[in-house]
């Protein structure tokens, strides 16, 4: 099986490769991961993995309209 | 601060009437809050220019949750500072919400120091809504509520805070302990609550008996109505001292009852159970004498909803009766299994109830292996994607092809 922080790392590159084009949702990057790892990830290992990527900062939730995960920036409509 | 410096003539007319403002209360918040008085100069302008001056903060929260936080800002920040940052925290709420007067004041106090000192008493899932707050406080903020025992309740795409009745703590018509069910649910679901991975939100609903006061059977995703299985328990004596002491049976309890199932005969009162639709009516118009019986437990229901992308829905019945006893491992299961299904398949924002009526409630069940039963059918013959296979005997098919070809 593939370690949770494995799956984190291929999570990652997966929210940043497809920032400023497209918002991923926690469910788009369970469905890409258990396809791209057939059979050596599981359902709760992608939990655990989106569960390091956020309490470790290198994710946040982001809502608009439905929840999505996004590397912490700047947003716009933020007022200093 | 002195007071609201804004000129409020058309939030002024809100204070109008008998009824509570809420316009007065942010006046009274603006005496000590810059905030509150800027949110009413806000305010007043949206009223007289006819445009909301809001923007939505889809980014702000606090470390590791992913909801509990509804991001604001106004559009207007040199003009009304006060509110260039208006953030909403909700607040997961005590089951039936029972607090003690310290455990509010703790809230109010932190509320008065790191944000407007408005809130909303209690939103409309339940939780206590703190309204207005900036960036910066936040993590202070999520700091001291958790030290007092409070919790940030859900938002976005995950669990939204349970909610329930008082039941046994106050209502003697609880089938089931509401409260015990809430706070279980609330501590088993952590994880679906603070961190959104599903479609869309989805709520937990849990009232006692029928008469439902949390309105679960239109507010909530997953409604536990409290109902019992045997019969209606009558005291005959009381029933005397209700008709005796001038109610009007007849009227009022026996032609209301919607299962046509009670006969009074100037006497006695009877009722045929196995008609009886658990609706309270009865049991409300003459508490002394009626109640729920003793095999009790809760009816669940799946799908309802208020009117946001698709219009409102209303749940309908998934498990007719189940005896609701810790640990609730079958119903547990049950809501894995839905979960499941509603992931891979539910489309982005939409509700479970939404996704029933795309995928047929049949073929629903099927996937969540839950077989189809007659009460789950509102009306005969509304729903005509249940099959009973258990009807067709083997053949049955090609004799109807047969039929339709000759
Ligand atoms: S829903 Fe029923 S049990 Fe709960 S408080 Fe209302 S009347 Fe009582
Ligand atoms: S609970 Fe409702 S349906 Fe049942 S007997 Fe009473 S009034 Fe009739």
């Amino acid at each position: 099986m593939v370690s949770a922080s494995e799956v984190a790392e291929a999570m990652y590159k997966m929210v940043k490769e497809s920032m400023g084009q497209k918002k991923l949702k926690p469910t788009d990057l369970t469905k890409a991961m258990l396809e791209i790892y057939e059979g050596r990830v599981d359902k709760a290992t992608c939990k655990a993995a989106i569960k390091e990527l956020v309490n470790g900062g290198k994710c946040v939730y982001t809502y608009f309209g439905g929840s999505y995960l996004e590397i912490p920036h700047r947003e716009g409509a933020a007022n200093d | 601060m002195a007071g609201a410096t804004y000129k409020t003539p058309k939030l002024d007319e809100l204070e109008k009437g008998p009824w509570p403002s809420f316009v007065k209360e942010i006046k009274m918040a603006a005496r000590r809050s810059p905030m509150a008085n800027d949110l009413l100069g806000q305010l007043e302008k949206s009223y007289t220019e006819k445009i909301g001056y809001w923007k939505h903060g889809g980014i702000v929260g606090v470390m590791g949750y992913g909801g509990g936080v509804i991001g604001r800002y106004s559009q207007l920040p040199e003009e009304f500072p006060g509110v260039s940052h208006f953030h909403t925290i909700r607040v997961n709420q005590p089951a039936g919400w029972f607090y003690t007067s310290k455990a509010l004041r703790g809230i109010c106090d932190m509320w008065e120091k790191r944000g407007s000192g408005l809130t909303n008493m209690h939103g409309s899932t339940g939780d206590i809504v703190l309204l207005g707050t900036v960036t910066d406080q936040l993590e202070p903020i999520f700091a001291e509520l958790t030290a007092t025992g409070f919790d940030l309740g859900g938002s976005g795409s995950d669990v939204r805070t349970p909610s329930c009745c008082c039941g046994k703590a106050r209502c003697e018509w609880a089938c089931y302990d509401t409260m015990a069910v809430c706070y279980d649910f609330t501590m088993s679901f952590q994880d679906e609550l603070h961190r959104p991975a599903f479609p869309y939100k989805y709520k937990f609903k849990f009232a006692g008996c029928p008469n439902d006061c949390v309105a679960s059977v239109a507010r909530s995703d997953m409604s536990f109505i409290g109902t019992w299985r045997d019969d209606i328990k009558v005291n005959a004596e009381e029933v005397k001292k209700y008709v005796d002491g001038g109610l009007d049976i007849i009227n009022n309890v026996v032609l209301n009852c919607p299962g046509k199932c009670m006969k009074w005969d100037g006497k006695k009162l009877e009722i045929d159970n196995d008609s009886c639709r658990h609706c309270m009516h009865c049991i409300n118009v003459m508490p002394k004498a009626l109640a729920p019986g003793d095999d009790r437990g809760a009816c669940i229901l799946i799908g309802s909803k208020a009117p946001i992308v698709e219009g409102a829905l209303l749940s309908s019945v998934l498990i007719p009766f189940i005896k609701m006893e810790p640990p609730y491992t079958e119903i547990k299961e049950i809501i894995e299994r839905i979960w499941d299904l509603w992931c891979e398949e539910g489309k982005a924002r939409e509700r479970v109830g939404e996704f029933i009526q795309r995928v047929g409630m049949g073929n629903f069940l099927e996937a969540i292996e839950v077989e189809p039963l007659a009460e789950m059918v509102a009306h005969p013959r509304e729903n005509p994607y249940v099959f009973y296979e258990d009807y067709f005997e083997e053949g049955d098919e090609d004799e109807d092809e047969e039929e339709e070809e000759g």
